[in-house]
């Protein structure tokens, strides 16, 4: 009969590998986010050229999906205004837990250059937002930057849900 | 509040009345064939659309309102927010309004540096319709392949003024700056690449494609009557068969020196008006080459002389004390052009273009218009959507090429 030759402990190791479930659900987490196809303005053109050909957001584990029920990450992209506002709320809501947001632009961190009675000043007044991206329109890399921080954010969070602290909109 | 039922759905503001077997629908405003935030309501019987209502508003940021508590050189940037495709083409319209209202003139190395700049954003966002259009139809390569080509363009655009998107590249009375050094042979190459993608690209892609063909053959036709009455312009109208161009009725910057065709088609459908874009596509090429040798033959000045509205050059102010001062009340307190009112209509890549400028002498204009192509193309789907299929909504909204920041405003 033969017998096995390989000893592990001397050789390579043994063939396991230690985590923590934090660890493992993070990785898969922050290297699939997709994210909703959530185009306002001006921003929505620079989201679209990050998911194209040069700067190819597919290799990030980002594909872009229509719905909100399928989407991990909204990256509002422009100006919001009050119209339009009921509808970033619902379908925030209508986003399935754990979801983040970016909000990518100065129309959607503070209102930007539109200080007028139609826009909302800042999304964070609607939804939560994670991560904020200035400019004006931002580059598509900036907005790879912004999705790099937004992992490592996620890498940083505790796989249980319950224990991270969002931001509580009814607080404010 | 009225309580929607069964029979009487109740979105928002919109109340429809219905027989009993039609479906009311919601399409937008987060489509994402929706270009930007169109929400239509769709009264359907089966599968075909009976009544089609186009809401919009919801990108309105009140830009006009704006205009009227900004000074004019303040105003400019806001423009390259309306169409945000081609910002240019909305830079050289309000400049082109308000140096009309001054009376005065770009120098000529400036008209050749806008002409250029205002065909290569034709390019730009006629691959951005091409890209955006076969994606909602479903080839997703052609997407792929415009964005490559649109990055290009869109580093020329980066190299002359820093911008991507938001170039504000054209000021009011010229340009303020030259052209780089090595920046013609780039557009230059890039125009033959064009040219060649073009051709063994997107032809060879879409031309013949049958699943293409089927899809846009015989949809959304537009009659040249509709196309008329409904105020549509550009593509819309010389999709109809309409030889209209601005650049040719009305010649503005040096476009009556050009020597180019207006592409029409007389097919009427979305088909027609592909085929048109691919065309204004090779002419606009056409032009840049033109503009490319023109420059060498021009002086260096590159904005207009008028010390009332329009500082001096920058090795002025430095020098000169006169200059200095006009530019500091012109910075302070910002133009005063003459009491009056001006419209000016300019061929954007997406039609008439052209912006309304009340003045009452004041340095902020007394009330500002802008007449946006995409709004009267918006206004048109309520017409050519009923009695066509669901299927085909995605591809007339595709089709109508609309921007909904020049929508709304």
């Amino acid at each position: 009969m033969a017998q096995h030759q390989v000893n592990y402990a001397s050789t390579a190791g043994l063939p396991v590998a230690l985590t923590t479930v934090d660890h493992l659900v993070n990785w898969g987490r922050s290297n699939s986010l997709w994210p909703l196809t959530y185009g306002l303005a001006c921003c929505a053109i620079e989201m679209m050229a990050s998911g194209a050909s040069r700067y190819d957001f597919d290799r990030m584990g980002t594909i872009f999906r229509a719905s909100p029920r399928q989407s991990d990450v909204m990256i509002l992209a422009g100006t919001l205004s009050k119209k339009h506002s009921e509808f970033a709320r619902r379908l925030y809501d209508q986003m399935t837990e754990p979801k983040w947001v970016i909000s990518m632009g100065s129309c959607a961190n503070t209102g930007g250059m539109f200080n007028t009675y139609a826009t909302v000043q800042g999304v964070d007044r609607i939804i939560p937002v994670d991560i904020y991206l200035p400019g004006c329109a931002p580059r598509p890399e900036t907005l790879q930057y912004a999705l790099m921080m937004l992992q490592k954010k996620i890498r940083r969070e505790s796989a249980n849900m319950k224990n991270n602290k969002k931001q509580d909109l009814r607080l404010i | 509040m009225q309580q929607p039922n069964k029979l009487s759905p109740f979105f928002e503001n919109l109340n429809f009345e219905r027989d009993d077997n039609t479906m009311v629908i919601n399409f937008g405003p987060q489509h994402p064939s929706a270009h930007g935030q169109l929400r239509l309501v769709l009264e359907l019987d089966g599968e075909q659309v009976v009544k089609a209502y186009p809401d919009i508003g919801y990108l309105h940021r009140g830009i006009e309102k704006m205009a009227e508590n900004m000074t004019y050189n303040e105003f400019l940037p806001t423009t390259d927010r309306l169409d945000y495709i081609a910002s240019t083409s909305n830079n050289y319209a309000y400049a082109l309004a308000v140096e009309k209202l001054l009376g005065i003139e770009a120098p000529r190395r400036a008209q050749v540096i806008r002409t250029m700049l205002l065909e290569l954003n034709r390019v730009i966002s006629h691959l951005f319709f091409i890209a955006t259009h076969a994606l909602d139809v479903g080839a997703m390569s052609v997407f792929l392949y415009a964005f490559r080509e649109r990055e290009f363009a869109m580093d020329l655009m980066e190299d002359y003024c820093g911008a991507r998107l938001t170039h504000s590249s054209v000021r009011i009375g010229g340009v303020p700056l030259d052209i780089p050094s090595g920046w013609m042979a780039q557009i230059r190459k890039f125009c033959d690449n064009v040219d060649y993608e073009l051709e063994h690209t997107y032809n060879a892609l879409l031309e013949e494609n049958r699943i293409w063909k089927m899809r846009l053959e015989d949809v959304g036709v537009i009659s040249p009557e509709d196309a008329m009455s409904w105020g549509c312009s550009g593509p819309m109208l010389r999709g109809s068969g309409i030889a209209y161009d601005i650049r040719k009725e009305e010649p503005y910057e040096l476009y009556s020196e050009l020597d180019f065709d207006i592409p029409i088609a007389d097919t009427n459908d979305s088909y027609g008006r592909y085929r048109l874009y691919m065309e204004e596509m090779k002419q606009s090429t056409r032009m840049i080459r033109q503009l490319i040798l023109m420059y060498d033959e021009t002086e260096p000045q590159l904005m207009a002389h008028a010390p009332q509205y329009i500082s001096a050059p920058k090795e002025e102010i430095m020098t000169q004390n006169y200059a200095l001062m006009q530019h500091f009340v012109l910075v302070t307190q910002g133009m005063r052009p003459p009491k009056g009112e001006v419209y000016v209509p300019t061929e954007s890549p997406k039609g008439e273009l052209g912006f309304y400028i009340k003045s009452e002498g004041e340095p902020y204009a007394y009330r500002l218009k802008c007449r946006a192509p995409s709004f009267f193309h918006t206004g048109l789907l309520q017409e050519i959507l009923v009695g066509t299929y669901i299927a085909d909504v995605v591809t007339i909204i595709g089709s109508t090429n609309i921007v909904f920041g020049e929508v709304d405003r």
